[in-house]
């Protein structure tokens, strides 16, 4: 058994009467990239933090590849993070800000020349030594704040979301590069993100946290797929939540009477929530297209609105107003607002949820 | 406003206000005006004779006032050098640690030279002294100028503090910097200008402090010396050593807010 990156253990912070972060578990293991997520004021930054060594624990102890923290500083800890306004210290050269980590840990003048320069590389800002950060864009600012982070050859690179200020596509572009250069350089990433979709992208794993606790840890796929909760369920993406009860282990009775076969983890007569996500849903005029083992659920179209690469629709059931995406494909029918349809979803598609 | 309904009198009153501005600089202005011009007058009254810097070398000869002048200059260096450092160090605790014991008080307590009256300090010290049994002297004054200027000087230096952002200190841990090189490296030269701003203040207000010097004296300092020198009569030389004065002050201070408007 190899030991984790991160290991936490029955961590809690309180500050006065706010509990910021409530009692978590986890194990980063090496070379992941990992994920934070959530919602403004659960409790990521806070959490993040105690791994720098800028936050004691309230309670409960962290580790960094089977090393206890405790008290030691941040100054000690074999980390380094990225924070999330860069905190570039603004009277030095980008050269002075990326050589600034190696300076300290006193390494000799000859290697810093060349991991700097190196790291410069790394992040594409050679011509840009000499340049204070106030004459960086702020794309430009991020790599050197990341440089300056990488440049230490930490055991574990945290990010604060770091992408948080860059604009719509220079912050996918910049998704891209950092997940790049994280398998280039192998460093076990933690990154804080409440963007659910740039942390669907970029991780192995993700752990969805609210109102400082951890709700579910998994890989990206299993997030998405599975979630645990209603809340990481409306979390990440968009979801139709219906409410039923548990039949017999494999049906759920919807509301209105009508049954669905279902993902089901609980007993008969258990309330349970059906997560199932708009594009699991195919709708069709007939019965007749739809697979013999699929749930055939009839409707009628009350709203479709077009997005380009797909069309979303909502189909009212009667007893709840359920929304299905359609991808835009040549030769795909198109349903009329007013329509009657048939709404059809694969069982494994529709998750019972007990909380 | 003034002009949408174009009544005299409100154009009137436009006239009235422009000419009481003028007459305000006229009336602050004027005296200064009068003394730099006569510091360079060859008569010793308030005629005019001819261009001399007659005064001006009777000032430098003149040994009892070159002795307040040296006087001034060492109580003023030393007392900027040390409540430099102690204003400085005080506005840090005072930004940087959010909560510790005492923390209000010591606030409100920092501040209080800036407003209570010099007269009152004065007595302060001058009783403080005295009851602690020691010899006014040139000690006396030097401390009684650190004691005012410590609040000058970590106001100005707060206010430069409460502009920089605290996760660049944390940005300098992280990147394996012990507390002492953090400051060094990269607080102290983000904060240099409102340091060297507190200073020159500093250095500012003890040249120019006559009240407090007065009551805290060993030696004569140069503006005591002045002022000694008033009660027997204004002479020509006096004009010379206050023009003198008040070219150093207007230096200081358009220095210090020149150092502190810098980004
Ligand atoms: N220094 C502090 N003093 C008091 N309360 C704090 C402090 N730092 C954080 N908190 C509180 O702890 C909770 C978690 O804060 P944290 O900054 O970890 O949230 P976050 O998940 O990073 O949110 P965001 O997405 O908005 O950055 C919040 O309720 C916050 O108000
Ligand atoms: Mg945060």
């Amino acid at each position: 058994m190899t030991t984790a990156a991160v290991g936490i253990k029955g961590v809690t912070k309180r500050f006065g009467d706010v509990v910021a972060v409530d009692h978590i578990d986890l194990e980063i293991a090496d070379g992941e990239f990992f994920s934070l997520l959530g919602p403004s004021g659960c409790g990521k930054t806070t959490t993040l933090r105690m791994i720098a060594g800028l936050e004691y624990p309230t309670e409960g102890s962290i580790t960094i590849h089977g090393e206890e923290m405790g008290l030691r500083p941040p100054n000690k800890r074999p980390v380094n993070t990225v924070f999330q306004s860069y905190a570039l210290f603004p009277h030095m050269t980008v050269t002075g800000n990326v050589a600034f980590g190696l300076q300290m840990q006193k390494i000799s003048e000859d290697e810093t020349r060349r991991r700097v320069g190196e790291a410069i590389d790394l992040v594409r800002l050679s011509g840009m030594e000499n340049r204070r950060p106030g004459m960086l864009s702020g794309g430009q600012q991020q790599r050197v704040a990341l440089a300056r982070a990488l440049v230490n050859r930490p055991e574990v690179l945290l990010l604060d979301e770091p992408l948080g200020a860059l604009d719509l596509k220079l912050r996918q572009a910049m998704q891209l590069e950092l997940k790049e250069i994280q398998r280039e350089v192998g460093i076990t990433f933690v990154y804080v993100t409440h963007d659910q979709e740039e942390a669907l992208t970029m991780s192995d794993r993700i752990a969805v946290m609210n109102e400082g606790q951890l709700l579910q840890v998994a890989p990206s796929e299993e997030i998405y797929e599975r979630p645990n909760t209603r809340f990481v369920a409306e979390f990440i993406g968009e979801t139709n939540l219906i409410s039923g009860t548990v039949v017999e282990p494999g049906i759920v009775k919807l509301a209105d009477g009508r049954l669905v076969k279902a993902r089901t983890h609980s007993g008969a007569g258990t309330a349970v929530t059906l997560n199932l996500r708009p594009e699991k849903i195919d709708l069709h005029h007939t019965e007749e297209s739809v697979p013999e083992h699929f749930n055939k659920l009839s409707g009628t179209i009350v709203r479709r609105l077009y997005f380009g690469d797909s069309l979303f629709y909502e189909v009212d059931f009667g007893h709840s107003i359920v929304d299905a995406r359609e991808e835009n494909r040549p030769g795909r029918e198109r349903f009329a607002e007013g329509a009657p349809i048939i709404a059809a979803f694969h069982p494994d598609s529709a998750e019972a949820l007990t909380e | 406003m003034t002009t949408r309904d174009g009544s005299a009198l409100t154009r009137r009153l436009d006239r009235i206000l422009k000419g009481h501005a003028w007459f305000v600089y006229l009336f602050f202005y004027l005296p200064i005006l009068v003394l730099i011009v006569f510091s360079f007058n060859e008569s010793r009254f308030f005629t005019w004779e001819a261009l001399s810097l007659r005064w001006y070398r009777q000032m430098f000869a003149n040994d009892n006032l070159m002795a307040a002048l040296w006087a001034s200059l060492q109580v003023a260096a030393v007392s900027t050098v040390i409540s430099t450092a102690l204003g400085t160090a005080a506005a840090l605790a005072l930004e940087r640690y959010k909560r510790f014991l005492g923390k209000r008080t010591f606030d409100a307590l920092l501040y209080l030279p800036v407003i209570i009256p010099d007269v009152t300090m004065a007595a302060m010290l001058l009783v403080f002294f005295t009851s602690l049994g020691r010899q006014l002297s040139i000690t006396t004054i030097v401390l009684s100028h650190i004691a005012f200027n410590i609040s000058f000087v970590s106001i100005v230096v707060r206010a430069r503090l409460a502009n920089l952002d605290p996760a660049l200190e944390e940005a300098a841990a992280d990147l394996y910097a012990g507390r002492w090189q953090a400051f060094r490296k990269i607080t102290l030269p983000l904060i240099m200008p409102g340091v060297l701003g507190g200073a020159l203040l500093a250095l500012t207000l003890s040249l120019d402090d006559v009240v407090i010097t007065q009551f805290v004296k060993g030696p004569d300092t140069l503006p005591t010396f002045v002022f000694g020198l008033i009660k027997r009569g204004v002479t020509p030389e006096i004009n010379a050593v206050s023009t003198l004065m008040l070219t150093a002050s207007v230096v200081l201070v358009l220095g210090s807010l020149a150092l502190q408007r810098r980004n």
